[in-house]
C-alpha cells in the first residue's frame, strides 16, 4: 500500500457512487428500533422497483438525533433529481422509518409520495452542530474501510509516515491546543510528548474505551460509527511516541462497537495500514482489542492497565505516571476514544484550524450525548465554549411536554449538577469545573422540576458504592456511609447533625481517597449541596437530643425524635 | 545510589533517592501511623492512613509509596491529617463486626492499637453488621472475615514472599473478600503451603493460629523480615 494504491481505492469508491444514496442509521440505537428491518426492507424495494443501478443503500453510523430513530436521509447526486434537495445540499431525512415505509420511501425516487414522517435537517439541533469527530458519522460504512477511505481515511496517517518526525507531529498537536477528551481535559501534546521523551525499548499506546458514565454514550457511537478514525488516530500516536503495539479497551457492554472494531482492524491490516510496514515505511503498529467485564473502575487508567495485563482491575497510587511507567512498566501512552478520533483531521486541516475553533483554554469541539428529561436525545457535536442553554434549549428543544428545566448533569458519577438559572455557562473546562462540575468524557442529563436532587444524589452515589473497587477505605467504607446518610435523609430520619456528617464525609473522601472514583465520588453530593441546599434542609427533621457530646449526660430528651 | 536532603515536620532529613517518605521518616525516628504497609512487602498505598502532606502538592500523598525528592518539605501530622485518620478508622470499624472484646487479636492488634493510639474513642458512623463467614476448614488456621480490613497483607505475603499464590482478593467494593484459590473453602485448597505466613502478616484478628482464644494470638513478625532478609541480603539474621 502507496499513496498511489490509497488514492486509487478512494476513488474507485467515489467513481462507483450511485444516483441516490439511502443512508440508513446502523448504530446500537437505531438497531434497537429494528433499523436492520428498515435496512433489509428498503434494499429489497430497490430490487423490486428495478432501481439497482441507480440507489444504494447504505448502512451507516449514527446519525445523531436518536430518539426519532430509525432515521433514513437520501442523498442525490448529479442534476435534475426527483427529490426535494435543500439550499446546503441535504436531501430529505425520515424518522422512526418501519420496514413497512421502505417501499414508499422508494417509491419517492420515482415522484411518488409518502407518509413517513419527515424530520428537519435545518433544525438547530442538526445546524448548529459543528462536526471533527462525528464528520463521517452518518456519512461512511462502518463495516467498510473503502468508504472510509473515499472520506480522506487514512491520509494523515501518510502524510506523518512520509513528510514529517515524530517531533513534528507531537508540536502539531501541542499547538492544536487539544486536552484530554475523557473528562480531566490533560494537555494531549503535553502527554504525547513525556512519552516520547521517555526512553525504552518498549511502549504502548491505549485507547480506553471503557466508556462508563450513566447516560453516556458519545465513545460507542464513535467506535460503532467512525471506528477507522480511532484506529488511525492511535496508529500516528504511536509513531509520534515511539510506541509498536496498541490496546483498545472496551467493554464488554459494547457488543456492536466490539464487532466493528474487529472488522476494522481486520481490513487496515489488510490494506496495509497496521501491522508491520505500515504504508511499506519502517513503521509497525498492531493493535488488540481488551473487553473490559464490567467494573466501571477500569476506565480509570492505572486499573485500565491492571486489567489488560490480566490482574484485578484495581487502580495504583501515580507518580509513576502511565507516560513513564505504564503497562507492563513501560512508558505508555494512554487517550480517551474521541481524543484519538481527532487526531487525524487536526493532521490533515492543520493545528491552526483546530486552535481557531472553541475558547481560549478549551479548543475543538466536545461531543455530549443528550439525554434525560429533553425533547431531542441523541449526539451532538458543538464547539467548546457553546452556552449550556444553546444546548439543551435551543438544540435540545428544551423539557418535553411544556416542562421547565431544573438542572443539567454533566460529567456523570464524578461531576455536578448545573441549576437553569446558571444555564448561560459556556462549555469549556474551566467554566465547568468552576461550578462545581466537570466537563466529563460528555454525558448531559437533563432534569425537569418533576426530578429530585436530592434522589440524583442517592442514585449517583449508589453508583460509585456498588462501582468502588473496595482497594481504598475512603471509597470503599465512606461511599456505603454516604448512601446511608442520603438515604436517611430521604426518608426523613436525618437532622441537621447527619448533614453535617455528611459533607464532613465528602471532604474526606475527596480528600484522601487513591484514585479518581472515590476522589470525584462527592462531586453529586457537593454541587447539589451547593445550589440545592433547600431540597436537603426540608428534608430534615428537628434534631430533639440537641448536640451529643461524647462522655458527658446531655439534657434528657424533650420529645421522642420525629419520624 | 545518591542522597536526598528533604524536611519532615521541620527535621532536616537525608535519604537515598529511592527511599519512600516513610523509610525517610522511619530512619529519623519519625513516626508515620500506618495500617497496609508491612516491612518486606512491597506497598500498595491502599489504607491512606500514612497520607501526609507535602508542601506544592495539594494532593496528600501516601508516604509508603512517595519517593522522597529534594528540598521535598514533609508535614506527617496536622490536625487535618488527624481528623482523616481517625474518621478512616471510625469507618473501618463500622464497616465490618469489629468486637475487641472477644477478638483472639485483643490486645495485640494493628486496628485497635491505631484507633487509641490517634485518639479514636467512638464510631459516629451507622454500624453496617454485614453478615461475614468465619472459614475454619484449614487444619492450622482459621480466617474471619468479620475482623478483615481488606489490607491485602496476606495476598501479598501469599504471593512475593511464599509465592504460592493460595490467597487472593474476589468481588469489588464493600463486598471485596479475601478468598482462597478459586474461592474455595481454604482447607481444600491446592495450593497453600501451610507456611502461616498470611497468619503472620494478619494486622487484625481475621486469620488467627487455630486454637487461640481470646488475646492469644500474638504476631512473630520477625519472621517475615529473616525470610526477606535472607533472600535479598543473603544473611540468615533477622
Amino acid at each position: 500500500m502507496d499513496i498511489d494504491d490509497l488514492n486509487e481505492i478512494a476513488q474507485k469508491e467515489r467513481a462507483a457512487r450511485k444516483r441516490y444514496t439511502l443512508r440508513c442509521c446502523m448504530a446500537a440505537g437505531c438497531i434497537s428500533s429494528n433499523s436492520k428491518g428498515v435496512k433489509e426492507a428498503l434494499e429489497k424495494a430497490v430490487k423490486d422497483a428495478g432501481l439497482e443501478d441507480q440507489v444504494e443503500v447504505r448502512g451507516v453510523g449514527c446519525m445523531k438525533l436518536c430518539c426519532q430513530g430509525p432515521l433514513v436521509q437520501i442523498d442525490a447526486q448529479g442534476e435534475g433529481a426527483t427529490i426535494e434537495i435543500s439550499a446546503d445540499g441535504q436531501g430529505p431525512l425520515y424518522q422512526k422509518v418501519t420496514p413497512e415505509d421502505a417501499a414508499s420511501l422508494v417509491a419517492t425516487l420515482k415522484g411518488g409520495k409518502t407518509t413517513v414522517q419527515r424530520g428537519d435537517p435545518a433544525h438547530p439541533f442538526f445546524t448548529k452542530q459543528l462536526s471533527i469527530v462525528l464528520a463521517n458519522s452518518g456519512y461512511v460504512d462502518p463495516e467498510r474501510i473503502e468508504s472510509y477511505i473515499a472520506a480522506d481515511g487514512y491520509q494523515a496517517l501518510h502524510d506523518v509516515l512520509r513528510e514529517m518526525t515524530p517531533k513534528e507531529v507531537i508540536e502539531t498537536v501541542v499547538n492544536s491546543g487539544l486536552r484530554g477528551r475523557g473528562g480531566a481535559g490533560y494537555p494531549t501534546g503535553l502527554k504525547w510528548g513525556t512519552v516520547a521523551k521517555t526512553a525504552s525499548p518498549q511502549k504502548y499506546v491505549i485507547c480506553n474505551a471503557d466508556e462508563g458514565d450513566p447516560g453516556a454514550f458519545m465513545d460507542r457511537s464513535v467506535l460503532e460509527s467512525d471506528p477507522h478514525s480511532v484506529l488511525e488516530g492511535m496508529a500516528i500516536a504511536a509513531y509520534a511516541v515511539g510506541a509498536s503495539q496498541g490496546f483498545i479497551y472496551v467493554r464488554a457492554e459494547y457488543p456492536l462497537a466490539i464487532s466493528r472494531l474487529q472488522t476494522a482492524i481486520r481490513q487496515a491490516k489488510q490494506y496495509g495500514l497496521l501491522g508491520s510496514g505500515v504504508f511499506e515505511s519502517p513503521f509497525n503498529f498492531n493493535i488488540d482489542l481488551r473487553i473490559g467485564a464490567g467494573a466501571f473502575v477500569c476506565g480509570e487508567e492505572t486499573a485500565l492497565m491492571a486489567s489488560v495485563e490480566g490482574k484485578r482491575g484495581t487502580p495504583r497510587p501515580r507518580p509513576p505516571f502511565p507516560a513513564e511507567s505504564g503497562l507492563y512498566n513501560s512508558p505508555t501512552l494512554i487517550n480517551n476514544v474521541e481524543t484519538f478520533a481527532n487526531i487525524a483531521p487536526i493532521i490533515r486541516k492543520g493545528a491552526a484550524w483546530f486552535a481557531g475553533i472553541g475558547t481560549e483554554k478549551s479548543k475543538g469541539t466536545k461531543v455530549f450525548a443528550l439525554a434525560g428529561k429533553i425533547t431531542n436525545t441523541g449526539l451532538i457535536e458543538v464547539p467548546m465554549g457553546t452556552p449550556l442553554r444553546t444546548i439543551v434549549e435551543t438544540m435540545g428543544g428544551g423539557a418535553p411536554d411544556g416542562g421547565r428545566i431544573k438542572a443539567v448533569q454533566t460529567g456523570g458519577p464524578s461531576g455536578g449538577c448545573i441549576p437553569a438559572d446558571a444555564l448561560d455557562t459556556p462549555v469549556d473546562y474551566e467554566s465547568l469545573s468552576k461550578l462545581g462540575s466537570i466537563m466529563g468524557s460528555g454525558g448531559m442529563i437533563v432534569m425537569d422540576e418533576t426530578t429530585r436532587m436530592v434522589d440524583v444524589a442517592r442514585f449517583f452515589m449508589e453508583f460509585c458504592m456498588d462501582e468502588s473497587c473496595g482497594k481504598c477505605i475512603p471509597c470503599r467504607a465512606g461511599t456505603v456511609q454516604m448512601h446511608h446518610l442520603l438515604n436517611k435523609i430521604l426518608a426523613r430520619q436525618a437532622t441537621i447533625r447527619d448533614l453535617q456528617k455528611l459533607e464532613e464525609l465528602c471532604d474526606m473522601v475527596r480528600n484522601t481517597s487513591l484514585c479518581g472514583l472515590g476522589q470525584t465520588a462527592p462531586n453529586p453530593v457537593l454541587s447539589t449541596l451547593r445550589f440545592f441546599r433547600k431540597e436537603y434542609l426540608d428534608l430534615l427533621v428537628p434534631d430533639t437530643y440537641g448536640p451529643r457530646q461524647n462522655g458527658k449526660a446531655g439534657a434528657p430528651p424533650a420529645a421522642a425524635p420525629g419520624r | 545510589m545518591a542522597a536526598r536532603t528533604l524536611t519532615i515536620d521541620g527535621k532536616q532529613v537525608s535519604a537515598d533517592e529511592s527511599a519512600t517518605i516513610l523509610e525517610a521518616a522511619t530512619d529519623a525516628g519519625i513516626n508515620i501511623p500506618t495500617l497496609c504497609h508491612l516491612d518486606g512487602v512491597y506497598d500498595v498505598g491502599a489504607c491512606r492512613i500514612c497520607l501526609v502532606e507535602v508542601a506544592g502538592v495539594a494532593k496528600l500523598l501516601p508516604a509508603c509509596t512517595t519517593r522522597v525528592s529534594e528540598g521535598m518539605e514533609v508535614k506527617t501530622d496536622s490536625e487535618r491529617l488527624r481528623k482523616y485518620r481517625r474518621m478512616t478508622l471510625e469507618l473501618l470499624f463500622a464497616e465490618r463486626n469489629h468486637v475487641c472484646a472477644v477478638c483472639v487479636a485483643n490486645g495485640h492488634c494493628e486496628l485497635q492499637a491505631l484507633a487509641y493510639t490517634l485518639g479514636m474513642d467512638h464510631v459516629r458512623y451507622e454500624y453496617c453488621f454485614p453478615r461475614w463467614e468465619v472459614d475454619n476448614t484449614h487444619p492450622l488456621f482459621g480466617m474471619d472475615h468479620n475482623r478483615c480490613i481488606l489490607c491485602a497483607r496476606c495476598v501479598r505475603v501469599c504471593w512475593h514472599i511464599e509465592g504460592a499464590g493460595t490467597k487472593n482478593v474476589s468481588g469489588r467494593g464493600a463486598r471485596s473478600q479475601i478468598i482462597s484459590d478459586l474461592n474455595q473453602p481454604w482447607g481444600t485448597s491446592d495450593t497453600c503451603t501451610k507456611c502461616g505466613k498470611c497468619v503472620m502478616a494478619c494486622p487484625t484478628g481475621a486469620l488467627f493460629d487455630k486454637g487461640a482464644t481470646v488475646s492469644e494470638m500474638e504476631r512473630d513478625r520477625t519472621k517475615l523480615e529473616f525470610i526477606v532478609t535472607a533472600r535479598e541480603k543473603k544473611q540468615w539474621i533477622a
